[in-house]
């Protein structure tokens, strides 16, 4: 279904080819979080990726030492804003999986404070994803889920969750928390895939 | 909490009101609608002649069962969909929504009975209208208060019928103005504090639920004092808003 509403010209007359259906540039960073902001030293920081096979764990250096990256990427937020061009600074999870062993093809991403995600475990490989530290040149800000977020900027920007601790391996794929509450399983913004 | 298909829906605009000097309430007729619960919120989606299209969300001011669903969107400067919808929309357009969304910031009549502080910022009061509407109208039982920080007077949404409920005792309802005050106002205008939070707001100790909604700074102050005052930040649940 789709009819004009009468009157409506719009004003983004020159439409931004990298941007998917629905969404709009936004030149600030807005911020969506479903609670409080936790706060979290990166002394006490730790990360663990749990499979079949047993718990691996990173403190906050070890993390690092893994090998910080640069990268320049867009994304899409559900709530129809995008921005593009961004630059980041994070572990990619091929280095995170690189001594990982497991069948399973589903993860699903802990944070502190409680939240999760979905995700099928390819699509956090191949240097498609990351455990970002900083954006826009500054360390992450707590609002932003520092001092630590996945990044995985190809999905919807609730996949990329806020304050990561964690990474559990799944046969199936279960849905995590925005996923219960009415957003999308995958979340592919060039699909339009917000809501169930 | 109701689980409701969520889809596209053709809403014919049947009233317009203005809510404020930058806000106006619309009243939508929806046939296919399927209900929401208060505090859910929905997409509109506007088509120029050329098929450019523009999506922002709303929350919605109404709830329950009906195919009358009530928005009230304050007006972003320089914004794309909200100044359409404040100053040009007419009684009797059609627009394309999708919805009902969101089965988290909600509150519902058969929730757990337990205490529930609402807290807003500006136009974040929308949301929490519905859930303050839905309790005077189901008669429930849940101790219901309400903290609204807003500018001034003039800028408050739902100031009649908000204080229609505080009357008949079914909200506490505490306002903190932070440019303008009421003559013969007991404080100065100014941004809430913790110390007001603290007065106003259900304690810790009776387990309240809480929701905050407004623009990001309010909700990131608001709900960091709640986790320091002792709140359970899983019993917090916040919604920001930005962007037009």
């Amino acid at each position: 279904m789709s009819f004009i509403t009468r009157g409506f010209t719009g004003r983004g007359r020159e439409r931004d080819p990298r941007l998917p259906p629905g969404q709009t540039l936004v030149e600030d960073w807005p911020v969506l979080s479903a609670g409080p902001t936790p706060d979290i030293d990166t002394a006490d920081w730790e990360f663990v990726v749990v499979t079949e096979n047993g718990r691996h764990t990173w403190t906050w250096d070890e993390m690092q030492a893994l090998g910080v990256e640069d990268v320049t990427v867009d994304i899409h937020c559900v709530t129809h804003w995008s921005k593009l061009e961004m630059p980041w600074r994070g572990v990619p999870l091929d280095k995170v999986f690189e001594n990982v062993e497991t069948t399973h093809d589903y993860v699903m991403a802990h944070s502190y404070g409680g939240y999760t995600t979905n995700v099928p475990l390819d699509e956090l490989l191949d240097g498609q994803a990351w455990i970002a530290i900083e954006a826009d040149g500054e360390p992450l800000s707590p609002e932003h889920g520092g001092p630590a977020r996945l990044l995985v900027p190809h999905l919807y920007f609730w996949k990329s969750a806020k304050w990561i601790r964690g990474l559990v391996t799944m046969p199936s794929d279960d849905p995590g928390f925005w996923e219960q509450n009415g957003y999308h399983l995958h979340g592919d913004p060039w699909q339009e895939e917000r809501y169930w | 909490m109701t689980r409701r298909p969520t889809g596209w829906h053709a809403a014919k605009v049947t009233a317009l009101h203005p809510e404020t000097a930058s806000a106006r309430r619309i009243e939508l007729e929806v046939p296919t609608w399927p209900g929401n619960d208060p505090g859910a919120h929905l997409d509109i989606r506007l088509t120029a002649p050329d098929g450019y299209q523009a999506s922002r969300s709303y929350s919605i001011a109404s709830s329950g069962e009906g195919t009358r669903v009530v928005l009230a969107v304050d007006e972003v400067p320089n914004g794309e969909v909200s100044p359409f919808l404040v100053e040009d929309l007419l009684v009797d357009d059609m627009l394309e929504v999708h919805g009902p969304l969101g089965s988290y910031f909600i509150w519902s009549p058969d929730s757990e009975e337990r205490p529930v502080q609402l807290i807003a910022g500006g136009s974040g009061v929308v949301p929490l209208f519905a859930m303050a509407e839905a309790h005077a109208l189901a008669g429930d039982a849940s101790g219901f208060r309400m903290l609204y920080s807003v500018r001034t007077p003039a800028d408050r949404f739902f100031a009649s019928d908000l204080e229609g409920f505080a009357a008949h005792g079914s909200l506490q309802l505490d306002y903190v103005y932070t440019r303008q005050t009421p003559a013969g106002w007991a404080v100065p205008p100014g941004r809430i504090t913790r110390e007001v939070l603290e007065a106003a707001a259900w304690p810790a100790e009776v387990r309240p639920i809480v929701y905050v909604c407004g623009p990001t700074p309010f909700v990131e102050t608001v709900a960091g004092w709640l986790t320091e005052l002792g709140h359970d930040p899983r019993a917090v649940l916040t919604e920001r808003f930005g962007g037009g």
